[in-house]
C-alpha cells in the first residue's frame, strides 16, 4: 500500500476456511487510518468473513491481523469490538423496541443511554425520534439497517465496519447515510470500512478501496482506480456491476 | 391379578394389532416389539427389585440407582450430541437431582431409608430428570440455531458469551419445564397419576396415597427445575471459545 498512510488494520497473509472450504486466502494489505476505504467485489467473494475477522467474531487460521499496530490477540475480545464496531449485514434486532435495541451496548456494559442520546443518534442515521418506543418487528428492511448503524455508534467506534448498510435503503435515504458516515469521518476521524454494491459510491464517497474476488485480494488503492482499472479482473468486475 | 387373567390382558394388544393391519397403518411390527419388550423388561425389573427389597443391601441400593442414571445419561445425552462433553454434563445433573432429593427426602425424615422407598422414588426423579434433560437440549440446540444472528450481534457490540445466550437459555429453561408445572396445575380433574391409582388398586388408603402423589409432585417441581437450569449453565460455554467467539462447528 502507499506509504502515505498508516494502516489502521493491517492483515499479514491471512488465511481461513470452514469445514476444509478456503474462504479467505492469503490476504495481505491495510485499511489507512482516518480514511473511508470501500470493500467491493461479487458476491460470496468473502467480504463480511474479512469484517468479521476485524471484529474478533473469527478469528483467521493463519496469517496476523494487526489493529493500530497491535496484533488483534492483544486486545481483550470486549474491548476490541467496542473499539472497532460492526453492523451486521442482515441487521438483526433483538426483541422489543428501537430504544430497547439503541440502549443494547450500553445495557450490556449495565449502563444507561444519557438523557436524548438515543433520540439524537436516530435523528442522525434520519428517523423521527417518536422512532423510539416502535416495536422492531413493524420496522421496514431499510429501518432496520439505519437503527443497526445508530446502535453500532453508540459504542463510539475508533474504527467502523459497515456491512452493505445501503443496500436495502431508497436512494435518498441512501444519501444520508452517506452523509452520515463522511460526517463521522471527517468529526471524529473515524476509520470506516465499508462493504458496498454501488461502485458509484466507491468512488464518490470512499478514499480507497479494496476489490476483492473468490477470498482473494486483487487489488488496493485509491478509488478512482475503479474509474479506470488496470487489472483485468477488477476491469470485468466494475464492467459487469456497471451493466 | 392371576396368570389366567395377565394373559387375557394381551387382548389390548390384539386390538391395535388388528386396527393396523385393516386400516394398513404399518405398525404391527413396532405394536409387537413394543409389547415384548415390556413383558421383558418389567418382569425382569419385577425379579430385581424383588431380590433387592428381600437382601436390604446398601450396596444393591447404590448400584441400581447407578444403572438407572446411567441409562438415562445414555438416553438424554443424544439429544445434545451438538455440545462438547454432554454426555458428563448430562451425567453430573441427574446425579445431583438424585443427591439432592433423596438427600432432603432422607436427611428430613420425609421417607424411610429402605429399599423400596429410595428405588421407587429414584426410579421417578431419574425418569422425569431424564425427560427434562431432552426437552431443553432439544430446545436449546435450536434456539441457537435459529437466533445465532442475536448471539452474533450481541458479541459484535462488546457482550460477553453469557450475555450473548442468555435469552435462549432463559427461553430452553422454561419452555422445558413448562410441561411439569402445567400437568400439576390439572392433576387429579382428568386423570389420576399412574402411581397413585396403583396405590389405590393395591389396597392403599386414598388419602395416603394422595398424601404420597403430593410429595412425589413437589419432587418433580424441583427435579425439573435443577435439570433445566444446571444442565442449561453446564452447556452454554461450551458454545464458545476463549476468544468469544461462537463456534460454528459445533
Ligand atoms: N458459516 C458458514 N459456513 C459455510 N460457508 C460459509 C459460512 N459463512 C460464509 N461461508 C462461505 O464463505 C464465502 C464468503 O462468504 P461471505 O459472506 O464472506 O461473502 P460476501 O462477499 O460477504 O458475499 P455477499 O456480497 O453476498 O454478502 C461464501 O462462499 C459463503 O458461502
Ligand atoms: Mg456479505
Amino acid at each position: 500500500m502507499n506509504s502515505r498512510y498508516k494502516p489502521a488494520i493491517h492483515f499479514n497473509n491471512v488465511s481461513f476456511s470452514i469445514n476444509g472450504e478456503e474462504i479467505l486466502k492469503n490476504i495481505t494489505g491495510s485499511f489507512p487510518e482516518g480514511k473511508i476505504t470501500t470493500l467491493v467485489g461479487p458476491s460470496g467473494a468473502g467480504k463480511t468473513t474479512l469484517l468479521k475477522l476485524c471484529n474478533h467474531l473469527l478469528s483467521p487460521d493463519s496469517g496476523e491481523i494487526y489493529i493500530k499496530e497491535k496484533t488483534i490477540t492483544d486486545f481483550q475480545p470486549v474491548e476490541l469490538r467496542r473499539l472497532v464496531g460492526m453492523a451486521l449485514q442482515s441487521a438483526p434486532m433483538i426483541s422489543g423496541t428501537v430504544m430497547d435495541n439503541l440502549a443494547l451496548p450500553l445495557t450490556l456494559q449495565e449502563k444507561k443511554p444519557a438523557e436524548g442520546e438515543a433520540g439524537e443518534l436516530l435523528r442522525d442515521v434520519g428517523l423521527k425520534e417518536d422512532f423510539l418506543s416502535k416495536n422492531v418487528k413493524d420496522l421496514s428492511g431499510g429501518q432496520k439497517q439505519k437503527v443497526s448503524i445508530a446502535r453500532t455508534l453508540v459504542n463510539r467506534p475508533k474504527i467502523l465496519l459497515l456491512d452493505e448498510i445501503t443496500s436495502s435503503l431508497d436512494r435518498t435515504s441512501q444519501r444520508e447515510i452517506e452523509e452520515l458516515i463522511v460526517k463521522i469521518n471527517q468529526k471524529y476521524g473515524t476509520t470506516i470500512i465499508w462493504i458496498t454494491h454501488n461502485l458509484q459510491q466507491a468512488l464518490t464517497i470512499g478514499n480507497y478501496t479494496w476489490v476483492m474476488m473468490d477470498g482473494e485480494v486483487i487489488e488496493t488503492g485509491e478509488s478512482e482506480l475503479l474509474e479506470s482499472p488496470v487489472n483485468e479482473k477488477v476491469r470485468r468486475f466494475v464492467k459487469g456491476e456497471a451493466e | 391379578m392371576s396368570y389366567l387373567a395377565l394373559s387375557l390382558t394381551l387382548i389390548f394388544v390384539l386390538i391395535p394389532l388388528i386396527l393396523s393391519k385393516t386400516l394398513r397403518l404399518g405398525l404391527e411390527k413396532d405394536t409387537i416389539v413394543a409389547t415384548i419388550r415390556s413383558i421383558i423388561q418389567l418382569l425382569a425389573v419385577g425379579f430385581i427389585l424383588k431380590f433387592v427389597f428381600d437382601s436390604e443391601s446398601l450396596f444393591y441400593i447404590f448400584l441400581m440407582v447407578t444403572l438407572m442414571i446411567l441409562v438415562a445419561t445414555h438416553n438424554a445425552q443424544r439429544k445434545g450430541a451438538s455440545i462438547k462433553g454432554i454426555t458428563w454434563k448430562v451425567a453430573v445433573t441427574l446425579i445431583t437431582v438424585e443427591v439432592l432429593t433423596q438427600g432432603i427426602l432422607i436427611g428430613f425424615n420425609i421417607t424411610p431409608p429402605t429399599a423400596q422407598y429410595i428405588i421407587s422414588i429414584s426410579g421417578m426423579v431419574i425418569g422425569n430428570s431424564m425427560v427434562l434433560a431432552i426437552l431443553f437440549l432439544n430446545r436449546f440446540t435450536s434456539e441457537v440455531d435459529d437466533h445465532q444472528d442475536e448471539t452474533e450481534l450481541i458479541l459484535s457490540l462488546g457482550g460477553t458469551p453469557k450475555q450473548a445466550i442468555h435469552h435462549q437459555l432463559i427461553r430452553s429453561i422454561k419452555a422445558s419445564m413448562i410441561p411439569t408445572i402445567e400437568s400439576q396445575k390439572t392433576v387429579g380433574l382428568v386423570q389420576l397419576p399412574g402411581m397413585m391409582s396403583g396405590q389405590i388398586i393395591a389396597g392403599a388408603d386414598p388419602i395416603q396415597a394422595v398424601q404420597f402423589q403430593l410429595l412425589i409432585m413437589f419432587l418433580l417441581l424441583t427435579t425439573a427445575a435443577v435439570t433445566s437450569v444446571m444442565l442449561g449453565f453446564l452447556s452454554y460455554p461450551t458454545l464458545f471459545n476463549q476468544r468469544m467467539q461462537l463456534l460454528k462447528n459445533r
